[in-house]
């Protein structure tokens, strides 16, 4: 009895606490429905005219375009250097293994406010500040942990004895990888690459320090938008990113076990 | 092992090149104190011999008038900022007086100082140049504790009114604290009921919490600040509902950075919980049942304790991702709600004391490694990378 009661309990804060993680995603859409010029509550009237604004206005376009610009050249550059370092870390264990994992995982852990403003010092040296390729290179070095994690971790269960295989039937390392191992990794590779670009596409700190105005990705047109009021057009920008969300929240689930399934079933040679 | 190198070249070198050395020349700025002795190469060693008792002697006047005499202006306006850091109204009086010396001026420095601005009389403006004449300066990390170093060598605590960096600290860790204690007992009971519930049931419900994993900070943080505002949803339900008469101040104080920054942790919170109870064999709970044992106490004695590895890991992945808090506090925090990152950044922008804003830095990033070794203990990630 006395059981039963916990568990009712546990239920209902649990419902409570998802419904708190949710709840402000979702209350934001119908909010950026309204046909008043003002977020008020209750709508006066339901419109699509936000929608119309943001999607006829040049600034947000630009701020949209510079995001994703900047978002598919981080994630490749992530990719180029994470997949090999991601290799080398699932292979067996070598001297100073440590240290280049805590090297890897430092641009996670380091509070982004340093990171910014320590690149921003680095950049005005090299010319870099207030260019694409700044912020290109800075979001790459913090999306590259992502890819370095999820490669590791599909690799994890990888069968090596697959690439002595390729080996003595006269595959070259590369060949054998694209050929070989990629097409088993492929799932974690696709959610790293994900991920790295969630992490430029989501990040302000660095691009309010490094960006020149040319360089206003989407973060930093609603940063800037929200500070002077929060109009409208915010809610629906903002509704818009949120369903880009479920989109990479399901396309990840999906990956995932797709990976589980590939690991389940090698395919055979 | 080159073939080893060559996998891991590219990233040790974009790393090391991009971010570990950019970061190393950032906080060196935090003790670098070059431009004093560059600048003013002869007042510091005519400086050198003086005891720091009354007004230095004649030898440094003259040093002095010499080294301001050949000063650059952008060198001037430099070493202005720089000493107007250690004392405030230095860098009009470093200026005016290059400024206005001329070369050919024949009167004794003594009185050429002193008759461009009286302030070289005063020992105080004499006593930071001896004090501060090293090439490096404990200055700022003694100032970000808000403790300064006399002429004698002794630290004190520095005026209370220019005392503005300790209580800062604490407050940025009082709000981790509160977001990581808000955490425990908002997620604690939630995974529970998740690592409970069928696999496919926990499967759907960890959607809802890996959603906001995915959605943009931003985009949360304007969220609250949507609902939580004058006119917002939540004010118009509960004044619909007659609960409150005018609406409540829930922005731009500290609920409503509370609310949002535990929005943001909680999912940090309930994946590591949830996957450390996951693991635990239900057996064990039901065997101290069986054993007589009152569902309260199977619980503390026998569950509680196996999810504390869990609860460790949540609590310290959550403190430490909030004491890194900056545009959350910008936007929805009032003016006693800015936290250490927000400090570094108005040192820097505002202010432009680069050398605040980089000890300011050395003591967050310390604090972060510290914790994130303690992390890697209680998470081992060496299963991930099997080091």
């Amino acid at each position: 009895m006395e059981e039963r009661l916990w568990r009712i309990l546990g239920w209902i804060v649990c419902g409570l606490v998802l419904a708190f993680l949710l709840l402000p995603l979702l209350v934001i859409v119908p909010m950026s429905f309204t046909s008043g010029n003002l977020l008020v509550f209750p709508l006066p009237g339901l419109s699509l005219r936000w929608y119309e604004e943001v999607l006829a206005s040049p600034a947000w376009r630009d701020a949209a375009w510079n995001s994703l610009f900047i978002g598919v050249f981080a994630t490749i550059l992530a990719l180029l250097v994470g997949v090999p370092a991601a290799i080398a870390l699932a292979g067996p264990a070598f001297a100073g293994k440590r240290l280049v994992v805590a090297l890897v995982l430092s641009p996670m852990i380091v509070p982004i406010v340093i990171t910014a403003v320590a690149m921003f010092f680095f950049f005005v040296e090299v010319g870099l500040v207030g260019t694409y390729p700044g912020i290109i290179l800075a979001h790459a070095v913090l999306g590259m942990p992502f890819v370095v994690i999820t490669v590791t971790a599909t690799l994890s269960t990888f069968d090596w004895n697959l690439m002595r295989a390729a080996a003595s039937l006269g595959a070259l390392p590369l060949m054998a990888f694209r050929r070989v191992m990629l097409p088993i990794i492929a799932p974690g590779v696709a959610s790293g690459a994900l991920f790295a670009f969630a992490t430029s596409f989501d990040e302000i700190v660095v691009a309010l320090f490094l960006g020149a105005p040319d360089q206003r990705t989407l973060p930093r047109q609603i940063f800037s938008g929200v500070r002077e009021y929060v109009s409208p057009a915010i809610a629906a920008v903002a509704t818009l990113l949120v369903l880009l969300a479920v989109l990479l929240l399901l396309t990840t689930e999906w990956l995932r076990h797709r990976a589980r399934k590939l690991q389940a079933a090698p395919p055979q040679a | 092992m080159a073939y080893r190198l060559l996998l891991l070249g590219p990233l040790l070198a974009s790393v090391l090149v991009l971010f570990v050395g950019p970061i190393g020349l950032f906080i060196y700025r935090a003790v670098d104190n070059a431009i004093i002795p560059r600048s003013l190469q002869r007042t510091v060693a005519a400086l050198q011999p003086w005891d720091g008792m009354g007004l230095p002697p004649d030898a440094a006047f003259a040093a002095l008038a010499a080294d301001l005499q050949e000063i650059e202006p952008t060198r001037a306006a430099f070493l202005g900022r720089r000493l107007n850091a250690a004392l405030p109204g230095f860098r009009s009086l470093v200026v005016k007086t290059a400024n206005k010396l001329t070369s050919s001026d024949p009167a004794p420095a003594r009185d050429l100082l002193v008759g461009i601005d009286r302030k070289w009389s005063e020992p105080a403006w004499w006593e930071v140049l001896k004090l501060e004449s090293g090439r490096l300066t404990p200055f700022y990390l003694l100032a970000s504790v808000d403790l300064v170093r006399k002429v004698d060598g002794s630290i004190e605590p520095v005026a209370p009114e220019q005392a503005i960096y300790r209580s800062t600290l604490w407050r940025t860790v009082v709000i981790s604290l509160q977001v990581t204690l808000l955490c425990i007992l908002l997620g604690y009971p939630t995974a529970m009921v998740l690592a409970h519930a069928s696999p496919r049931l926990s499967g759907m419900l960890m959607l809802a919490v890996l959603l906001p994993f995915w959605a943009s900070l931003l985009v949360r943080t304007t969220a609250w600040l949507m609902i939580l505002q004058g006119n917002g949803p939540v004010n118009g339900l509960l004044q619909w509902l007659q609960f409150i008469q005018a609406p409540l101040e829930m922005v731009f104080n500290r609920f409503g950075l509370l609310t949002t920054m535990v929005h943001v942790q909680l999912p940090f919170m309930i994946l590591p919980l949830f996957a450390v109870m996951r693991s635990i064999p239900r057996e064990h709970y039901r065997a101290a049942l069986s054993l007589g044992a009152r569902p309260w106490y199977a619980f503390w004695k026998v569950w509680l304790p196996q999810t504390l590895p869990g609860v460790a890991a949540g609590s310290l992945i959550c403190f430490i991702m909030s004491t890194g808090y900056y545009i959350t506090p910008t936007l929805i925090g009032g003016p006693g709600d800015q936290m250490l990152s927000s400090l570094i950044a108005w040192q820097l922008n505002e202010v432009g004391n680069w050398g605040m804003a980089s000890a300011l830095s050395l003591i967050l990033l310390l604090a972060t490694l510290a914790l994130c070794a303690l992390l890697g203990r209680v998470m081992r990630t060496r299963n991930l990378f099997g080091v």
